[in-house]
């Protein structure tokens, strides 16, 4: 079982932010899911191995990627050629 | 923007109504293609059916919408779905469910409902959707049309907007096996800014001998929690297979008791990563840059995210979490591992499986709340998208006036195959 207080740390690190009222539904649902998720123990065989997809890589050269004006024109807070972020310290 | 069910949308089928004009004459011209909203479009909104993209407008075309583009088609709009795909109903639209021509009041199957819903209406000829873990076979079983899920690396997801990436894939959705084989030739080309993406072009065979074809019946597509009316439907519709040459052999699928656990542990965590870029920084709505970023991430993703997005996430970055990694990604890839031996040791014995696309018929909007139950629907496409290999969802007939979809999946790159069986039974059952 998860706690109340757990699903709000997960919230917290996945920056998907969770209401008061929220919680208790939340909660219960991912304890459901994880209950499901339990028949996962029956998996016989402990390591994956590797798929035969395979990459397929093209030469490192350098093509024309979009104008700059372009894509600055979808942020919100544009500003001299850059996106106003929030801070980070 | 008008949004939701209008006058000119009954359905609510588009997100948004707005014409892409062909860009050639070719094997499309004069037919009507609806693009599913999480396909980028150039100068035409792609909201993925969420409010944290609303307003985005790509600068660009994704491959598939550039094939069809130059192939004549006319694009009518973007189509409703599932918020980033994260649904089998459509209900999860941020802006309202798409509608069940068949029943209104119906869900149309989702993640790509509203594709669905535009072709089994008429508003449009054909259709482009994505299917994850069944999300173009659902809708196209529930409203009574033909969706196929190519083998993954047939097509380009160049402009796609990415939830879960090793195992998604863009597909076609027509009224008939013709129509839905023409689409995936055309966009079915080899494009190397997709990584994932194998040059094996797909060639139509459509001419419907199947005389002498092996087609594998797993006992669990027809056990526990499927509807004795459909798998009744399905059986006679593989009757009708066997009517016109196909030899069946029943089987067993060991795998499908953790398939659709192994597909929802994958799916989250792909999920937690891809969607980590939506932040409303360098597109969608403004995060408050006067804010510390945790603070302004949160309360941006928190307004703009839906509630399965979010409980998505949630799920997957707990998955991926230390401590519990191996006992949920890593042995859902170990169960992953088992589900592409069953295919393998299944196709050395026969071409083809065949069973239903889901387990009941379209239900009413607003019957499923809970989330799990929604998830369970799922058990008999994940399997397809979890080994990479095609699957195509074929109308079978009606239950309680409900379509009901025959699943026909085969081995990696034999597309051409399954569409050619999926074809002689819509053919073996006009005649």
């Amino acid at each position: 079982m998860v706690s109340e207080e757990e699903v709000q740390h997960i919230a917290e690190l996945a920056d998907i932010g969770i209401g008061r009222d929220e919680l208790p539904p939340f909660t219960r649902d991912f304890n459901a899911i994880l209950e499901y998720f339990a028949v996962l123990d029956r998996v016989p065989g402990g390591e994956a191995g590797t798929a035969e997809i395979v990459n397929v890589l093209r030469e490192d050269m350098v093509t024309p990627s979009l104008p700059q004006e372009e894509v600055l024109a979808l942020a919100k807070a544009a500003e001299d050629g850059f996106i106003r972020a929030p801070r980070v310290m | 923007m008008v949004r939701g069910a209008t006058g000119r949308d009954p359905l609510n089928a588009f997100i948004t109504l707005s014409e892409i004009p062909p860009r050639g004459p070719g094997r499309l011209s004069g037919i009507t293609v609806a693009v599913k909203d999480n396909i980028s479009t150039q100068g035409v909104e792609t909201t993925c059916g969420s409010r944290i993209l609303e307003g985005y407008v790509p600068p660009y075309d994704a491959y598939v919408v550039d094939l069809i583009r130059n192939e004549g088609a006319l694009i009518p709009g973007k189509t409703n779905m599932d918020e980033f795909g994260m649904g089998s109903s459509t209900e999860n639209s941020a802006f309202g469910p798409a509608r069940n021509p068949r029943d209104p009041a119906r869900v149309t199957g989702g993640s790509s409902g509203g594709s669905a819903a535009a072709v089994a209406s008429g508003m449009a000829r054909m259709a482009l959707g994505t299917d994850t873990g069944g999300s173009i076979r659902c809708p196209a079983a529930f409203c009574g049309i033909v969706g196929l899920k190519p083998t993954y690396g047939r097509v380009s997801r160049y402009g796609l907007v990415a939830y879960a990436n090793s195992l998604e894939q863009i597909g076609p959705m027509a009224g008939t096996v013709a129509d839905t084989s023409l689409l995936m030739e055309v966009i079915s080309r080899h494009d190397a800014r997709d990584a994932t993406m194998q040059d094996r072009p797909y060639f139509p065979k459509l001419d419907g001998d199947i005389k002498g074809i092996r087609i594998g019946i797993p006992a669990e597509f027809f056990g526990k929690g499927v509807d004795h009316a459909v798998a009744g439907q399905v059986r006679k519709a593989i009757g009708v297979l066997e009517g016109l040459g196909a030899m069946t052999v029943e089987c067993a699928m060991p795998s499908m008791e953790y398939a659709l656990a192994a597909y929802y542990v994958t799916c989250t965590s792909e999920a937690s990563s891809n969607l980590a870029r939506f932040d409303g920084v360098r597109y969608g709505p403004a995060s408050d840059y006067k804010k510390p970023w945790h603070e302004a991430f949160q309360e941006c993703r928190m307004q703009h995210f839906g509630p399965e997005v979010r409980r998505r996430i949630l799920i997957g970055t707990f998955a991926l979490s230390a401590g519990y990694y191996g006992k949920y990604y890593g042995k859902a890839q170990v169960a992953r591992e088992h589900v592409r031996e069953d295919y393998a040791r299944l196709f050395r014995d026969v071409d083809l499986l065949a069973g239903p696309t889901m387990p009941t018929v379209a239900w009413k909007i607003g019957e499923k709340s809970d989330p799990l139950a929604m998830y369970l629907s799922d058990i008999l496409t994940v399997p397809a998208n979890l080994a990479g290999v095609p699957a195509v969802s074929v109308p079978c007939g009606t239950v309680q006036g409900l379509p009901v979809g025959l699943q026909l999946t085969g081995r990696a790159y034999e597309d051409e195959q399954v569409m050619n069986v999926a074809y002689a039974y819509e053919q073996g059952v006009e005649a």
